[in-house]
């Protein structure tokens, strides 16, 4: 536990650092899911970083592609390139866009950045490599506002109907999109029941305590026949106690005295 | 064109196990077969062509040879952010297949009206376009297609130009000349290639030997064949059951203007950048909206007029 909690600081001082950097959004957004892809880097996956085209690696798509950052963060800390080519991130030139690109870097298994597309790629890819008779994993993770979008439950029904129970769907359930929260924006609740009904095994964590994300992680896929999603309640901007649960730091940049402020909450640890 | 194209597909997954066939809940009768004997390749994704080519995408990440089959507009513009993004950036092997191309569906109104799709899978970047003129122009493609592998898009008619078969005369990404002439040329994409056909039989009948022009694969298109019979002709029409802006008749000008062609005049038959609001079947519709045979020819008189 202690390992994958100074991975996600790790993970949330790399986010800082990059949204400073490259004076770039969707720092709260990055935030809310560093411990999530902690645990999942830190644990859960079985990939290879010499070799990031292992087939028997497990698919890992982050479909909410405007937290790009993090994933870079998460892949640069397991190995997959050096961490110095953070730096790059958002900067004239370089592969490592905003919104998460497969296309020079090592250990990113799909391209995203419109929302809506990940969990229907995902769906296939858990097709095929069912086809083909492995037990490799896919896990997808989502944005609670993408769920907005009408292909994800095009993909939803698609996932329970053949059975896909290698297809893994993470909610980063922060509660606040663009512009308000999205009780206000386009409410998503009863949402464990939506799935439920659609035919997925269900779980709802604390998306922060990493506790609680072992035990689930550990077991997913969590029942035989049926995809499993897990709704993990976040919070925007966690780590950082001036971006916690703020709409402002979906969009804004941490410059000067907040940049300092936010590395200074992040110190410590590993 | 779907038959032959189902034919080809059918031979193509018994000796090669990656195919998959996915549809969109299209294909009542056609793919039945297919869907019977090779039921592991073969998907009804439902009403939902967003998630039919983004699983078509994952799949093909994941080593499958996805095919993807609706009626034109559902397997292009519906789901056309999941073609660009997942399939096309991926470079994923999915092939798109249309069935209705321009006005096949010409009774069932302008939802079903393939006019546009030309244009827009034309502007992907990674994409091939093929649009055949003959069921047993299909067959051939759809092989050669697959032998070049995704992101494909493969446009079906259900029309049919009306030549004897000659496959080996067909290569993807080459035009195809069909009927000699030298005062002026007629390229056409699709069945519609028919009715360029009997306007350079009336033209002939006036004394004007057109030539007419098969462009099945209009990306990548044959650049350099197009230029040099451009130049040779001097006199250009180009013909196709879409938009005139941005499918054939744009491609075409590109390529001649651009290669240099020395073209006396131009002209595009299509439609003119409106949607139809009457129905009809499709040899109605061409003749309602000026693409058919007599338009045609009173099109390339017009051309031959301008270049005196």
């Amino acid at each position: 536990m202690a390992d994958t909690e100074a991975l996600a600081l790790r993970l949330r001082r790399h986010v800082v650092r990059m949204t400073h950097r490259g004076n770039s959004s969707h720092v709260g957004s990055a935030l809310s899911m560093a411990d999530i892809m902690a645990v999942l880097y830190g644990r859960v996956l079985r990939v290879d970083p010499s070799q990031p085209k292992w087939p028997g690696r497990d698919r890992f798509i982050l479909s909410k592609g405007h937290a790009g950052a993090c994933v870079y963060a998460a892949l640069a800390e397991r190995g997959f390139f050096p961490v110095e080519q953070l730096e790059q991130h958002y900067s004239n030139g370089s592969v490592l866009s905003g919104h998460v690109s497969h296309k020079g870097v090592p250990g990113v298994e799909l391209s995203t950045g419109s929302l809506g597309h990940g969990l229907g790629v995902g769906g296939g890819m858990a097709k095929q490599l069912r086809r083909l008779g492995g037990n490799q994993r896919v896990f997808v993770v989502l944005s609670d506002g993408e769920c907005d979008e009408g292909s994800n439950w095009e993909a939803i029904l698609f996932a329970s109907h053949h059975r896909l129970d290698n297809l893994v769907a993470i909610i980063d359930y922060n509660k606040i999109q663009s512009l308000a929260s999205v009780a206000e924006t386009l409410a998503l609740e009863p949402f464990a029941d939506k799935w439920t009904a659609f035919g997925w095994a269900v779980r709802r964590v604390d998306g922060h305590d990493h506790a609680a994300l072992h035990a689930v992680l550990d077991g997913a896929p969590l029942e035989s026949g049926k995809p499993t999603v897990i709704i993990a309640d976040t919070t925007k901007g966690k780590g950082v106690s001036f971006m916690e649960d703020s709409v402002l730091w979906h969009y804004r940049s941490p410059q000067g005295e907040e940049y300092e402020n936010a590395l200074a909450e992040l110190a410590g640890g590993a | 064109m779907r038959d032959s194209f189902i034919k080809a597909l059918t031979e193509l997954a018994e000796i090669d196990p990656r195919v998959v066939l996915i549809t969109g809940d299209l294909g009542f009768g056609v793919l039945t077969d297919f869907a019977n004997n090779r039921p592991d390749q073969f998907i009804n994704a439902g009403v939902a062509e967003q998630n039919m080519t983004a699983l078509a995408a994952g799949m093909a990440l994941e080593g499958a040879r996805a095919y993807t089959y609706s009626i034109a507009n559902f397997t292009t513009l519906r789901c056309l952010e999941q073609l660009r993004n997942d399939v096309c950036y991926h470079e994923a092997d999915v092939t798109a297949v249309s069935v209705g191309g321009g006005f096949s569906y010409g009774q069932l109104g302008m939802s079903h009206f393939a006019t546009e799709d030309l244009a827009i899978m034309r502007a992907l970047p990674n994409m091939t376009v093929v649009a055949p003129s003959d069921p047993w122009q299909a067959l051939e493609l759809t092989r050669q297609l697959h032998a070049r592998g995704g992101p494909a898009y493969l446009r079906l008619d259900k029309d049919k130009a009306g030549l004897e078969p000659a496959p080996a005369s067909v290569v993807l990404g080459k035009v195809r000349e069909v009927r000699a002439g030298a005062d002026a040329v007629i390229f056409a994409t699709g069945a519609i290639l028919g009715e360029a056909l009997a306007a350079a039989e009336t033209l002939a009948a006036e004394g004007a030997a057109v030539r007419v022009v098969d462009v099945h694969t209009l990306k990548p298109l044959d650049v350099e064949g197009v230029v040099a019979i451009a130049s040779e002709c001097g006199v250009v029409v180009t013909v196709e059951e879409h938009n005139k802006l941005g499918g054939l008749g744009g491609a075409i000008a590109e390529a001649c203007l651009e290669g240099g062609a020395k073209v006396r005049s131009f002209r595009r038959v299509g439609l003119s950048d409106l949607y139809p609001t009457i129905v009809g079947d499709q040899k109605f519709l061409r003749r309602a909206y000026e693409m058919d045979a007599p338009a045609i020819a009173a099109v390339v008189r017009d051309a031959l007029k301008a270049a005196g």
